[in-house]
């Protein structure tokens, strides 16, 4: 008798969640706030052995989630986060979803309640063809990674590398790690971080 | 019936506390027990592939298959239990036994009390649902299961699946409570003592000494069913169900006869009710489901279940449901959340109200399905690989396996 073979070969990744597989170590203890249809989930489990939950709103995503394996919970992550004990994760990861918060910086406080660090991605609105955009056409512009127009998706808030950085330093947070994506690419910015990047990725810490 | 059912099953027996009584919550004691039960599918060799599934308040052990070979009494968890289904008995060995106190086959109130001779009526001990779970545990000690792969059921089968987790947590590898509460609210409480109240009121009842009349507290018990009905729909789904659409008639009556779909449908649930159920029973299992508070004794969830740790659960709530609302599930969804449990939650888009657990057989089927391949591959359970339909073919395959030969 024989057990069902594990699920096939992930598909690939989305290139920030990708970029977050890497900042994750090996067996870590992982939750994915909205974890979509638990792709990086699936990966982390597979390939790094990563104990994993979920926390995702949607019933499609849920179901994706159970048929890949995955123990997710259905809720607000908002809501969700608050039954964690304090410290039970070694990375709490938000990815693509801080524009759309209500509260930031109560979420991002208690990711790093619940986790050790917490790992972020988010579009950059500072990069220099959004800013060009602006300039010429009059139109606020769209994130380069996040191509939805104002009237598409839920409310959202629309930052920059410079304006989370400064958030972070405000509610006493650390960027332990830095990761910057043009297009889906890991690129070096030297200086230019907020000029050149789509996307941003970082790993956070509680400041001491 | 489709060529998926588990095939031709048998209703089994096993009696115990034949000399020493069996300890009830209550401080009052009963014996002997007998369980009424059925099982489909084979028990593997390391008897690691028992599921048992838990029946509601008006359940019996026949959950699946064909009863006496009768295609016309299939089981109650018919859609979920048999060959592919969700609870894949090509894969699993799959358990239901009837809870004491209720009418179909295990000991209850129109069992004969051995001291008088006669039925027990009024004097069967009140029962719990955790004296209930402590019955199958004897059971399974019976069957020689040390550890079953998971516990499933609704509603009250919910509630004993919970009782499980909290109380004998080695004896089980997982979890699935559906559509269900970890504390029975008051508002459930008074639908229990309406239903409870329409049998007093029935002058056939006799302070439950009916068993050697010849008219029974059908009117009271019937009464009771159709409240529970109402309870088990939603709003939306009378509307889709019923509308206002008349029954039999072309235009109203004015007059005091069923005319609308909606009462006819109570009255013939009510009615058939009467020939399948007991109306002591009915009292003893909706006084026991009131009983259910497992915020006790410390008045924390969590604590319930800090034992539970090791175990994997599989929580479902239903929308619509106004009986067990979706917040209850939540609830105890945080409680196993803070106990550190592993713990998959969804809170299933439906408009069937609290029978949605039987009615929404696609996402079930999905859900537990999965949830199913889940643990056989984390826990390392030596079971087939699931069999394709085409597989399968189109023959009827599968016998219903007698527990006796798996325990030759």
């Amino acid at each position: 008798m024989k057990t069902p073979p594990p699920s096939p070969p992930a598909a690939p990744l989305r290139p920030d969640l990708s970029a977050i597989a890497d900042l994750v170590e090996t067996g870590w203890r992982v939750l994915d706030l909205g974890c979509g249809d638990g792709a990086l989930l699936e990966f982390l489990r597979d390939r790094k052995a990563v104990r994993g939950r979920g926390i995702e709103l949607s019933e499609k995503g849920m179901l994706a989630c159970v048929r890949r394996g995955l123990s997710v919970r259905q809720g607000n992550l908002q809501e969700g986060l608050a039954d964690y004990p304090d410290q039970s994760f070694d990375a709490v990861i938000l990815s693509q979803t801080l524009p759309f918060l209500d509260d930031p910086a109560m979420v991002l406080n208690e990711m790093l309640r619940v986790g050790r660090t917490a790992i972020v991605s988010f579009s950059n609105w500072g990069h220099w063809r959004c800013r060009l955009e602006l300039l010429f056409t009059g139109r606020i512009p769209i994130a380069v990674d996040l191509p939805q127009q104002w009237h598409e998706s839920p409310r959202r808030q629309l930052f920059s590398v410079t304006d989370f950085a400064r958030f972070c330093r405000q509610i006493d947070i650390r960027i332990d790690r830095q990761v910057y994506m043009n297009h889906g690419i890991q690129i070096r910015t030297g200086r230019f971080k907020n000029l050149l990047s789509t996307t941003a990725v970082f790993t956070l810490r509680r400041s001491n | 019936m489709s060529i998926d059912s588990a095939g031709t099953v048998v209703t089994q027996f096993f009696t115990f506390a034949e000399e020493e009584p069996f300890g009830l919550e209550s401080g009052e004691s009963l014996g002997p027990v007998t369980l009424a039960y059925e099982t489909y599918g084979t028990l593997n060799s390391d008897r690691s592939n028992g599921i048992l599934v838990c029946h509601a308040l008006s359940g019996s052990a026949h959950a699946a298959g064909w009863l006496d070979g009768d295609p016309d009494k299939p089981g109650w968890w018919e859609d979920c239990i048999g060959p592919g289904k969700a609870f894949d008995t090509d894969r699993f060995f799959v358990l239901c036994s009837n809870v004491i106190g209720s009418c179909y086959g295990s000991t209850g109130p129109a069992s004969i009390d051995p001291k008088t001779g006669k039925p027990y009526g009024l004097n069967f001990p009140v029962v719990t649902v955790g004296d209930m779970v402590r019955a199958q545990v004897r059971l399974l000690n019976h069957l020689g299961i040390d550890r079953l792969l998971c516990v499933a059921g609704g509603s009250m089968g919910g509630m004993q699946v919970l009782e499980w987790a909290a109380h004998h947590p080695t004896r089980t590898r997982a979890a699935i409570p559906i559509a269900t509460t970890a504390h029975h609210s008051p508002m459930l409480i008074a639908f229990s003592e309406v239903g409870r109240q329409a049998i007093y009121a029935d002058p056939a009842w006799h302070q439950g000494a009916y068993y050697d009349q010849t008219q029974k507290p059908d009117a009271g018990l019937a009464l009771a069913r159709m409240i529970g009905h109402i309870t088990y729909l939603s709003e939306e789904s009378m509307q889709l169900k019923f509308g206002r659409r008349l029954q039999g008639i072309e235009k109203y009556g004015y007059e005091f006869e069923t005319e609308f779909e909606v009462e006819s449908y109570l009255k013939y649930n009510g009615l058939k009710f009467t020939r399948r159920f007991d109306a002591n029973s009915y009292l003893y299992v909706t006084k026991a489901m009131d009983y259910f508070d497992l915020k006790q004794p410390t008045g924390s969830l969590a604590a319930t279940f800090a034992g539970a740790a090791d175990l994997k659960f599989l929580v479902i709530s239903f929308t619509s449901d106004w009986l067990y609302p979706s917040y209850h599930s939540k609830q105890l969804v945080s409680a196993l959340t803070a106990a550190n449990v592993d713990v998959t939650y969804l809170d299933v888009k439906s408009s069937w109200g609290h029978d949605a657990f039987l009615l929404e057989v696609e996402t079930m089927t999905h859900l537990l399905g999965s949830f199913l391949d889940r643990l056989v591959r984390e826990e390392q359970i030596a079971v087939p690989a699931p069999l394709g339909r085409s597989q399968r073919g189109g023959s009827t395959p599968l016998q219903s396996t007698r527990l006796a030969d798996n325990l030759a």
